[in-house]
């Protein structure tokens, strides 16, 4: 095999995930097709489900504020070479840092609460990151095991504090007593009726602002900062990076410290936005989103916040079509997102190879002329 | 006398937890020493639960139950090898995506098929289960106090599946470590290049041990459905696939160490059962949950060589390309 050729950027950031997410949705119609309905009935009833009204959107780009955070985490994990599979457990304790501040500070101005919750979520997150990352860095204990271990060891953590610590007294689910209300994150409704906009009530909040501030520190960092820079060499070869006066294992610490901050962001959406209290499972899955998020968005942020909102619209889209096909339920869109994970992630190859033969020779005929 | 009979039923407790376990770990055992990391046990074993619920289901028979459980099974690992073998595709993604895909497709097909809101039908009629083999005399041996009762609780009344579970461990041991195949099959774990240079496929290996790891999942997701429970409920695996995988490393990739690993983590989990809410001398009341949480941390430790050390077959998770 003579050196891999390589595609157009345009083509691999663009063309490339739009094929395989095409074949996934073609994969996904042949089984609505196998249950028994019409494929193209609904796939139009998840369009206009998830983008045909206010609701919708606003409940599309809620599910995306989840998805943005966790694929941000698994990208920059990525960027240095490391697969991160424990956003869920990050966000999961994360999560407790921001629903901690909110119920115990909860009293103060919103103003220093957000900020004090924002940070414990970064903090909370980034600590359930760290010993997976440590244990890399120093002892090559392999990450994707040790952060599928943390998950488990996060859902066993939290089930203990919810059901026997943090439970509001009197009351069986285990749940926290609710936050109040200075410890709200603001609706988008209720921002939009400051400035004179009425728009239906839906769960989307502030949060959505911080997911894309998030994005656009994450590319800044990866991409304009030194430390990004030392990260993307790590990653992409740890030898010429030692080589360059680069630490990979300080890289490795450093990178999973963010990507497990970064995944601690959902808890301000789904805890503060959304729930108002601290509850069982409350990432439920976004954490395994991420990862189908950040394959396909190729771990740019541009393509995460793209890739996130495509898989709210498809979460939002799956509650509507549950609702008008009742011979299908919300399981078809975590299918989708397996499909999208092969096709994407482990697939890959299988489009990129023909893919690039036929640009190869575009370009050959254009020079023949 | 009862302290005796107490711990005979934890023991017993512990067979019915580590049967799938077991199973599982052994099939992981398989594909990553040929050098093919097993994510997809969770997705395999899940999908062989439903088949094999479905099929036991709507025929009537625990055998062709069986059988579609295993083709099922098979039918994943095979997608896992097309996209990591044949496509040299990103193992731990491959395996993390089968298993997503069939947490929805399972409940999926069933409200489709059932109507149940994802599960199957209750599988109560006769030779729809696999059922406790009664041996010879265990009630007459049930009253002798001490190796009566292990006889009737431990060796008598379990199922089919659970001998063969027995059984596959001193088997496997065999074919890894006295047949050429388990030699070339560690090899290829190893070192493909030496494989390769000898004349042998290292692919047609690597798919050979896909295959294995797919047919002994799809025993293991059969025993859920068809066994420990009586049909499929949505998520029934509930990460037993990945605590198998912790049992194999923790079992430092051989079968011996794995199938005590097994035994260990299930007895931590039948124990927990038992000690809810009971008050320990010293200790006091000891959350489920930290005892849950056991097998976990346990594999954390050894991964980081504080106790004892894991060393994983050196080629795993690299795909093998020629040129190289």
């Amino acid at each position: 095999m003579s050196a891999p050729a390589k595609l157009p950027r345009w083509a691999e950031l663009s063309l490339l995930p739009l094929i395989n997410l095409g074949v996934a949705l073609v994969l996904a119609g042949v089984i609505i097709k196998i249950l028994g309905e019409s494929p193209l009935a609904a796939f139009k009833l998840m369009v206009t489900g998830a983008l045909g009204t206010q609701e919708g959107i606003g409940y599309t780009l809620y599910y995306a504020t989840n998805f943005i955070f966790t694929g941000l985490a698994v990208a920059v994990a990525y960027h240095a070479g490391l697969f991160n599979i424990g956003a869920e457990g990050q966000a999961y304790v994360g999560g407790l840092g921001t629903g901690l501040v909110c119920l115990y500070f909860g009293t103060w101005p919103f103003w220093v609460v957000l900020p004090l919750a924002v940070l414990a979520g970064a903090i909370f997150g980034a600590a359930w990151a760290f010993i997976p990352a440590w244990l890399q860095a120093r002892r090559g204990s392999h990450i994707v095991i040790t952060t599928i271990m943390f998950n488990f060891i996060a859902a066993a953590l939290m089930t203990y504090l919810l059901v026997n610590v943090l439970i509001k007294p009197g009351q069986q689910s285990p749940e926290t007593r609710e936050f109040s209300a200075n410890a709200v994150m603001p609706a988008a409704h209720e921002l939009f009726a400051k400035i004179g906009i009425t728009v239906v009530a839906t769960p989307l909040n502030l949060a959505f602002g911080f997911a894309l501030m998030a994005a656009a520190g994450v590319w800044i960092f990866i991409w304009r900062t030194r430390w990004g820079f030392a990260l993307r060499v790590a990653g992409a070869n740890s030898a010429a990076a030692v080589y360059a006066g680069i630490s990979p294992p300080r890289i490795i610490v450093g990178a999973m410290l963010i990507s497990g901050a970064l995944a601690g962001g959902l808890g301000l959406n789904e805890l503060m936005g959304s729930q108002h209290r601290i509850l069982m499972d409350f990432p439920s899955g976004a954490g395994f989103v991420g990862i189908a998020v950040a394959l396909m968005g190729r771990n740019h942020p541009v393509g995460i916040v793209v890739a996130a909102v495509l898989f709210g619209a498809l979460y939002q889209g799956g509650s509507q079509l549950s609702f008008d096909m009742p011979k299908i339920n919300r399981d078809m869109v975590v299918v989708i997102q397996g499909l999208v994970i092969l096709l994407c992630g482990a697939m890959e190859n299988i489009f990129r190879a023909p893919l690039t033969a036929l640009f190869m020779r575009l370009s050959r005929a254009k020079e023949n002329d | 006398m009862e302290t005796y009979t107490l711990i005979v039923l934890l023991l017993a407790a512990t067979i019915r937890v580590a049967t799938p376990l077991l199973l599982a770990a052994m099939a992981g055992l398989f594909s990553e020493r040929s050098g093919v990391i097993d994510l997809g046990l969770e997705g395999k074993m899940l999908g062989a639960a439903f088949a094999a619920a479905a099929v036991s289901a709507t025929t009537g028979s625990v055998w062709l139950g069986l059988g579609a459980g295993i083709l099922t099974a098979v039918a994943l690992a095979l997608v896992i090898g097309y996209a990591c073998i044949t496509h040299r595709g990103n193992q731990v993604v491959a395996g993390m995506a089968v298993t997503i895909m069939v947490v929805g497709l399972g409940p999926t097909l069933g409200l489709a098929w059932f109507n149940l809101g994802g599960q199957t039908p209750q599988l109560d009629g006769a030779g729809q289960r696999f059922t406790g083999v009664v041996w010879p005399w265990a009630e007459t041996a049930r009253e002798v106090p001490f190796p009566g009762v292990l006889y009737a609780e431990l060796l008598s009344g379990q199922n089919l599946l659970v001998y063969f579970a027995a059984g596959l461990v001193p088997f496997s041991a065999w074919i890894f470590y006295r047949t050429r195949f388990g030699l070339r099959l560690r090899a290829v774990g190893e070192n493909p290049q030496a494989v390769d240079t000898a004349g042998i496929s290292v692919n047609g290996l690597r798919y050979q041990a896909v295959i294995i790891s797919g047919v002994l999942c799809g025993f293991a997701g059969t025993y859920l459905s068809t066994a420990a429970s009586s049909g499929f409920v949505r998520d029934m695996t509930a990460g037993k696939g990945y605590l198998a995988l912790a049992a194999l490393i923790f079992g430092k990739w051989k079968p011996w160490p794995t199938l005590g690993a097994c035994l260990l983590f299930a007895f931590t989990d039948a124990l927990a059962t038992r000690l809810q809410g009971v008050a320990l001398p010293v200790v006091g009341v000891v959350p489920v949950q930290f005892i849950l949480a056991l097998p976990y941390v346990l594999t954390v430790l050894l991964l980081a060589g504080f106790v004892g050390q894991a060393v994983a077959p050196k080629a795993i998770g690299q795909p093998y390309s020629k040129e190289k």
